[in-house]
């Protein structure tokens, strides 16, 4: 009786796919929905440890296996935050998981009736270029892949959402392109990067940068998805820094590294293996702004971020008096 | 004072800080306070522009406007207190020394200080340490995004329409307006922005150029390459500032052409004036 009771009460609740389940900020997305929502957790590096009511699935979504979970839960949303980054695995591996994975993705949301799509894009697209005017809106060009072929797959995941926004509105589809996503948990290159004691910068170059919390982040992905407004939005604070001040308060020690000719400081990323954090093809980020109107999204969904710069640069410091 | 005394103090001593007092006086700072700029957190907004930093630039402008080109300012009642505006003046002297000196008088102005933006070149985010400084002293790269948003924003911004066809101009056709590109009345229409003209005399005698060898700045990709003094003479300054304009937007180019001649011929008049106020060239 009580069991009839609880899955007729869940029937009720809409069920929301999160890809990506194991990463800082899709484990706090669960959080927010668990509870108000019957949350199915997918990610293809491990099956995550979730909370009981949470089902949770390894599984590659460019793989035949992904269209098992459709089968089995009726999904009403999902919100793809799941993404290969660039230090990951080869860049084959990466355009299959990230663009062909999210074709398929968009293919089963369509064949399965499902109603609503969030995708977890990136400022990078964008592109850093010494011409870049600040304040960019979403209809800005996406000039990342004129810079380097290792960002083609954000640019083309992105103009596929586009293509799958238009063609099949009854997706819903919102695409979200958050400047830096900083805090707890965070792996992306920037937060790899202020998490080092020792931090390259650009001699003679100091962009200014947007920063956002990652729990910011999550209340934004949960705002998108219950405001349901199709669209793509910039989703960045206004409030800005120069990077190399950034650097400086998240308590690192710069790491000059000489910026002309234009090629060197990508030839001694190379040579030192920095991948992870401060890779060839970002270089251009170092140097160049590439600075976010986010201003549509705040209107649009009444987003105000909770965390300033502080709070966000405060943890980076203290870690490091934790473990020096 | 006994010589552990001067050995403290001397350790306390910092030759950054102690340029900076001296250089930063309390009427800057004062002047600085008063803008009605918006600036994040750390003191920056999305161009760059750093108050701290804007005040040690201002504070060195300052001493070029007081001192070396005895700079005089009149109307500057017509730069309005907030608000968005555009500055538009004459441009000439080879280098944006009358860009520096608007920022000067527009920051320092007794009727409430600005911090007025100027567009800068492209080029110059490219260039170390430069690009930075001048974005934090509040130069921001010339492209119609850039302006837009600066103008929702209520920013006050000097824009030359001439560009480099004034300051490139040769001696001989020293106080005579080049061709005015149309983009600001179209800003200025489509943000519903006052347009404050400026008559800018003796930058034309800082940097008089006999000849420019247009072979060379092609080779060395720079707009010009004049024959010129190599550092600006000190000539004496007169800027003045005429009262605000407003304009509707217009059918046709031709029309938005005929309204920025009202403003060129605003400025000419200006100029006419300053030419007459200045009590001499040097």
């Amino acid at each position: 009786m009580a069991i009839a009771k609880r899955s007729a009460a869940a029937a009720t609740k809409k069920t929301v796919l999160v890809t990506g389940a194991g990463g800082a900020l899709a484990k706090r997305v669960i959080a927010r929905l668990h509870g108000k929502y019957n949350v199915v957790a997918v990610d293809f590096r491990r099956k995550v440890e979730t909370d009981a009511g949470i089902p949770s699935y390894k599984v590659e979504i460019e793989k035949r296996g992904f269209e098992d979970i459709f089968l089995e839960h009726k999904i009403d949303a999902v919100l793809h935050i799941g993404r290969i980054f660039a230090h990951e695995y080869s860049r084959d591996r990466r355009y299959n998981a990230n663009v062909l994975g999210s074709k398929r993705l968009f293919e089963l949301c369509k064949k399965y009736g499902v109603g609503q799509v969030i995708v977890h894009s990136t400022y990078y697209v964008y592109g850093a270029s010494a011409y870049n005017p600040a304040l960019l809106d979403e209809d800005h060009p996406l000039k990342a892949s004129e810079v380097t072929m290792d960002l083609v797959d954000s640019v083309e995941l992105e103009s596929l959402a586009n293509i799958y926004l238009w063609k099949h509105p009854e997706l819903h589809i919102t695409i979200l392109r958050p400047c830096n996503v900083l805090g707890p948990g965070v792996r992306n290159s920037m937060s790899l990067l202020l998490s080092r004691p020792y931090t390259p910068v650009l001699l003679g170059f100091s962009p200014m940068m947007q920063f956002l919390h990652v729990d910011d982040m999550a209340d934004a992905m949960v705002l998108a998805f219950e405001g349901n407004k199709p669209g793509i939005y910039n989703v960045a604070p206004d409030d800005y820094v120069p990077y190399q001040r950034a650097v400086e308060e998240c308590g690192c020690k710069k790491l000059p590294i000489l910026s002309i000719p234009p090629s060197l400081p990508k030839i001694v990323s190379g040579l030192l293996n920095w991948n992870a954090f401060f890779p060839p093809y970002l270089i251009n980020y170092f140097k160049y702004p590439v600075i976010l109107d986010g201003s549509l999204f705040a209107k649009t969904f009444g987003f105000k971020p909770k965390r300033n710069l502080n709070d966000i640069f405060t943890f980076y410091r203290k870690n490091k008096l934790i473990s020096p | 004072m006994n010589a552990s005394e001067v050995l403290g103090a001397l350790k306390n001593f910092s030759a950054k800080e102690e340029i900076l007092r001296r250089l930063v006086t309390p009427e800057i700072e004062a002047a600085v306070a008063k803008i009605p700029k918006p600036v994040g957190s750390f003191g920056f907004d999305a161009w760059g522009y750093n108050e701290d930093q804007f005040k040690v630039g201002l504070a060195g402008a300052k001493w070029l406007y007081d001192h070396y080109f005895k700079v005089q300012s009149f109307g500057l009642e017509h730069i309005p207190k907030n608000g968005r505006v555009l500055i538009v003046p004459n441009h000439s002297g080879q280098l944006p020394l009358d860009g520096v000196m608007i920022g000067v008088a527009a920051a320092t102005n007794p009727h409430g200080p600005r911090a007025a933006r100027a567009m800068i070149e492209r080029f110059f985010p490219t260039v170390p340490w430069l690009g930075n400084l001048l974005n934090a002293w509040g130069g921001v790269i010339g492209d119609p995004i850039n302006c837009t948003k600066m103008l929702e924003t209520d920013e006050a911004i000097i824009v030359f329409p001439e560009g480099v066809r004034g300051s490139g101009k040769l001696y001989k056709h020293r106080y005579q307006l080049q061709r005015f590109g149309n983009g600001f009345m179209h800003l200025a229409v489509n943000h519903k922005t006052p347009i404050v003209p400026c008559g800018v005399v003796g930058c034309e005698e800082t940097m008089p150029a006999v000849f420019n060898i247009a072979p060379l700045a092609k080779v060395l990709g720079i707009p010009y390459a004049p024959i010129a003094p190599p550092l600006p003479l000190p000539a004496r300054l007169v800027l003045n500032f005429g009262k605000a304009m407003h304009f509707k937007a217009a059918k046709t180019e031709d029309e938005v052409t005929e309204q920025v001649e009202e403003v060129k011929h605003e400025i000419r008049q200006l100029i006419a004036k300053g030419l007459k106020e200045r009590p001499s060239v040097y």
